[in-house]
């Protein structure tokens, strides 16, 4: 019994290093430039999703109108852009700031853009002294209005199980270099609110119009994982 | 439950990749899984708690293997079973079984956006009276639930410093599950990286959690 329970957990092993490794050294080989490079997405996706929802407009349980229209909207309403914009009103409008601080969603609101993904959304602000990181160790929560879908990496493995333990690790790996006094807060998503980070906005910008200042804005910076540059370094979205 | 998907302070899990001007999805059939997850929901079959549960009950291997998308594909399939959307040959054949009722699109164009901005798995409930206050040092339970459960591992047993209270919500642990909402206090808990990580974090920094009354007990 015990030698069959012994073998049978040495194939599952097995099995699972199988299909583990071609991925891994095929990540390890291609570096960045790989999207979906340590997962396996058999080709027969398209065809099973594609069957899955003709079963499912077949019953009348889903209405095919309304899936364009949902991923319409992630594609090209919601997104970083949304974030910047916020972001860059904060940093001229100290009023707005405050506002943004206290009530997030409501402010975020006086904008135009509602929430579609966790009603509370909390704004965390970055100053010389402190850094925060946003991450979801559980999942992939993210605030959606403001960010749009999360990318890959901040759903992945190796973020997930990082951000928490090693965070000055994973901002060294985005290129972020703080300070030994500098505190970092790491933000665990793991109830209904989303955290946004309010980048501190760079020197040399004091001239620029808010929709420059949004411009200098990225995706990564409101997550935590990156300052906004002056000028931009480049790179992300 | 103890499973693989909670994540935190796991090791070896390798660099993080990342993919310069990342489009929103990578293959037409994940916008559509997409919007196929979302759009069921609109049934009310089952919760946002159930859909993460949904995910932890694969197999770590599987879960591990697999994309992101390609998690809610086995997913939904999963659930329209479990939950009597779908029939059984229905979901191999992929064909609706003869003589079944159709029905009626529960999210249509004409009311998605409004299903699209109302609350989820939230509560405002002033008559929910909060069992911890800002400022109080709590230790978070040492519990392991065989079902869902938002309190990572790392956290179990640990203390922290209660820095917020961010009002009433559903409790995941049982609306997961079918049990009830358990309406409950919901605070942001400060943890020193130190508590959690020991003498080799640093001093200064720290990781938040958000920490339902049921999580917690007095330390």
């Amino acid at each position: 019994m015990g030698e069959t329970r012994r073998g049978f957990l040495k194939a599952a092993v097995t099995a699972a290093g199988a299909a583990a490794t071609p991925d891994l050294d095929r990540a390890q080989a291609a570096g960045q430039d790989q999207p979906h490079a340590q997962q396996t997405v058999p080709s027969d996706l398209t065809l099973r999703v594609k069957s899955l929802e003709s079963l499912l407009v077949e019953k009348g349980l889903v209405d095919r109108a309304a899936l364009d229209a949902l991923v319409d909207t992630m594609e090209h309403k919601v997104g970083p852009r949304n974030g910047a914009q916020v972001v860059a009103h904060a940093w001229v409008d100290p009023a707005y700031k405050k506002r943004l601080l206290e009530n997030a969603p409501a402010a975020i609101a006086e904008l135009g853009y509602r929430s579609g993904q966790g009603e509370h959304m909390l704004v965390v602000e970055n100053t010389p002294n402190v850094h925060n990181l946003v991450v979801c160790t559980l999942c992939s929560c993210y605030p959606w209005p403001v960010l749009g879908l999360p990318p890959v990496w901040y759903k992945s493995a190796p973020y997930r199980s990082r951000a928490v333990i090693d965070p000055r690790g994973i901002l060294r790996e985005f290129g972020t270099q703080l300070a030994e006094d500098v505190e970092v807060r790491v933000w665990d998503s793991t109830a209904e609110l989303r955290y946004i980070v309010l980048p501190e906005r760079p020197a040399g910008t004091e001239s620029m119009t808010e929709e420059q200042l949004a411009a200098l804005v990225t995706r990564d910076a409101m997550v935590g994982v990156t300052k906004v540059t002056f000028p931009p370094s480049g790179g992300n979205q | 439950m103890n499973g693989v998907h909670d994540m935190g302070g796991q090791q070896n899990m390798g660099p993080v990749v990342y993919e310069k001007n990342e489009p929103v999805f990578h293959a037409p059939w994940e916008g559509r899984i997409y919007a196929l997850n979302r759009a069921i929901r609109a049934w009310r079959k089952w919760s946002l708690d159930t859909d993460r549960h949904g995910l932890e009950l694969m197999t770590p291997v599987d879960y591990l293997r697999m994309s992101y998308y390609e998690r809610w594909v086995y997913r939904l399939e999963a659930q329209l079973l479990q939950y009597g959307l779908v029939s059984k040959e229905e979901i191999e054949s992929r064909k609706a079984d003869p003589g079944s009722p159709k029905a009626n699109p529960a999210l249509t164009l004409a009311t998605s956006d409004r299903w699209l901005n109302r609350g989820i798995a939230s509560a405002h409930d002033p008559t929910v009276r909060p069992l911890f206050r800002v400022r109080q040092r709590v230790r978070a339970r040492n519990i392991n639930p065989t079902g869902h459960t938002r309190l990572p591992r790392y956290a179990r047993g640990k203390i922290g410093v209660i820095v917020r209270d961010h009002g009433v919500y559903l409790f995941p642990d049982t609306n997961a599950h079918f049990q009830g909402e358990k309406r409950q206090h919901v605070y942001s808990v400060r943890f020193a990286a130190q508590e959690l990580w020991g003498e080799h974090a640093s001093p200064r920094d720290s990781v938040h959690l958000d920490l339902w009354d049921d999580y917690l007990e007095r330390a």
